[in-house]
């Protein structure tokens, strides 16, 4: 190995990484904010009391589970303009559509993942729970809202984290769509200067920073979301 | 009290017409056994009125024509061989549990009927568990107010103020800020009592509510119902805590295969029961 470092142009090329980091970030951070709601939504419908919502959000599931990520960010890239008027569709062209299509693709396929470990999260509650509530003439809402939910956060963050760290790793797939991420910064740099190994060492560790950031803040949040249940011995 | 807890307390929720002074909930006061007002004689229309009602899981007939009037002020106690439907007839009450056919009118409310919406009957009605299912991410003192805050939208500290009060009156006002896991099991369920309380309710059922303590802590939760039920709460309480049927009681049924088989004074059922079943029932367990 007679491989010469030149750790330099990545200084040399901070601007394009920090710009590519600002990106990811705004892409994951947007994503995840959605994919939470979504998932929460549909994983609440996975087990409503009407067979038709109930059949809706299981479909979604398997459907956004079972295809290929890439594929999914591609039809909402490629596809889904051609079905729109050629207004809306040169309107989107011309608003930055690949970082749209790339925020409704990510969101949308780590949403159900959400939604399987929020269904999981809620039927872990005792039923007792439920019905403790309900009879004390809480609202079937108010009951979800008071008494389930903040009892299923504190089940469902460990996975919902781990989502959360896919989400951010997949984002980088956004660089097939043209959003200029970090990878697509790093492929850039490549390209630029023929450095792939400092470009890319640079991306990793960039990305290994942002999860485990995210794995901390969550684990924050899961001792926030357990008071009561860890005092126990206490 | 301030005029806002005059006006909760003298208005029905429902109809918003003022409740006439019979119709007058049990005051919060702690009462001391001799100062115990009467019992309420059997007056006007019962508050819960079962009238052939049935019920299956499944292909399992669990409740059989069951026909039952409860008077306001009445305590009822409801007792019998696991399985026998006690649990499920009390669930019934305020629809933990449908029935198939019959009519069951509680409160005024036909609740037999789908189309009746239940939640505003079960604000009227408390209820204790067996396994006591306080909230575990909240304290003590939001598990009280929590209700009573959200359904009936008392204001925060006057929410508080009553949990307080209740809290003193089942014995564990020490006990307001833990949470449930740092409490007894005795003390979780004085806490469950409380909690139904805190809405004011006409109706209390308590579902085997000592059944799942340790004896030494039994005592402490018959007290509290001992108290509610001196002055004059309307309970229905299935249990197997025979002193509790006997010295209680206004009357005793006695369930078995789904169907009430006697019912009675403790008197009555405890010294001369007339059906068969119940006395093999009594051989057992006495």
């Amino acid at each position: 190995m007679n491989h010469q470092f030149n750790w330099a142009v990545l200084w040399e090329y901070r601007e394009l990484l920090l710009a590519g980091l600002k990106i990811t970030i705004q892409l994951s951070s947007i994503s995840i904010v959605i994919c939470t709601v979504l998932g929460i939504i549909l994983g609440i419908m996975r087990l409503a009391k009407n067979a038709l919502v109930r059949l809706f959000a299981s479909a979604y599931v398997e459907f956004f589970v079972n295809t290929p990520l890439i594929i999914q960010m591609f039809f909402w890239y490629f596809a889904l303009p051609m079905m729109l008027p050629e207004t809306l569709r040169f309107w989107l062209w011309s608003h930055n559509y690949e970082f749209i299509a790339s925020v409704i693709g990510l969101s949308i396929y780590t949403s159900s993942f959400i939604a399987e470990a929020v269904r999981a999260g809620i039927q872990a509650i005792d039923k007792g729970q439920r019905e403790a509530a309900l009879s004390t003439g809480l609202s079937g809402f108010q009951t979800m809202w008071y008494i389930i939910l903040p009892q299923a956060v504190r089940i469902v963050i460990p996975p919902i984290c781990n989502q959360y760290l896919n989400l951010i790793k997949n984002s980088s797939l956004a660089m097939t769509i043209a959003v200029p991420e970090i990878t697509f910064q790093a492929q850039a740099i490549e390209s630029y200067t023929f450095r792939g190994f400092e470009a890319f060492t640079a991306a990793t560790l960039i990305y290994i920073s942002l999860t485990l950031t995210v794995s901390f803040l969550m684990s924050r949040v899961e001792r926030w979301a357990s008071k009561g249940q860890r005092a126990v011995v206490a | 009290m301030t005029s806002h807890q005059q006006s909760y307390i003298s208005v029905c929720p429902h109809c918003r017409q003022p409740i006439t002074p019979s119709d007058e909930r049990p005051s919060l006061e702690v009462v001391q056994a001799d100062s115990a007002p009467a019992k309420p004689q059997r007056n006007g229309e019962p508050i819960i009125s079962f009238r052939q009602v049935n019920k299956w899981f499944g292909k399992l007939h669990v409740l059989k024509d069951i026909n039952e009037d409860i008077y306001p002020g009445e305590v009822v106690v409801i007792i019998g061989p696991s399985g026998s439907g006690k649990s499920t007839m009390l669930r019934c009450i305020n629809r933990l549990e449908t029935i198939q056919s019959g009519r069951l009118v509680v409160d005024g409310y036909e609740i037999s009927n789908p189309k009746v919406n239940i939640t505003p009957v079960r604000a009227e009605i408390g209820m204790v568990f067996q396994h006591f299912h306080l909230y575990p991410h909240k304290t003590v003192l939001e598990n009280i107010m929590l209700a009573p805050m959200k359904v009936r939208k008392i204001p925060q500290t006057e929410a508080k103020s009553i949990a307080l009060e209740l809290l003193k009156k089942v014995g564990i006002p020490e006990k307001a800020e833990a949470y449930p896991a740092q409490l007894s099991g005795g003390q979780q369920q004085r806490v469950a009592i409380a909690r139904g309380l805190a809405m004011r309710p006409k109706i209390m059922l308590f579902d085997e509510p000592t059944s799942a303590l340790d004896p030494e802590m039994i005592k402490e939760v018959l007290d509290v119902m001992k108290a509610l039920a001196r002055e004059g709460m309307t309970m229905v309480v299935v249990t197997h805590e025979m002193g509790f049927a006997r010295e209680v009681a206004d009357r005793v049924l006695f369930m078995d295969g789904g169907s009430i088989i006697e019912r009675g004074t403790p008197e009555h059922f405890f010294v001369n029961p007339v059906e068969e079943r119940t006395k093999a029932f009594l051989r057992q367990i006495l």
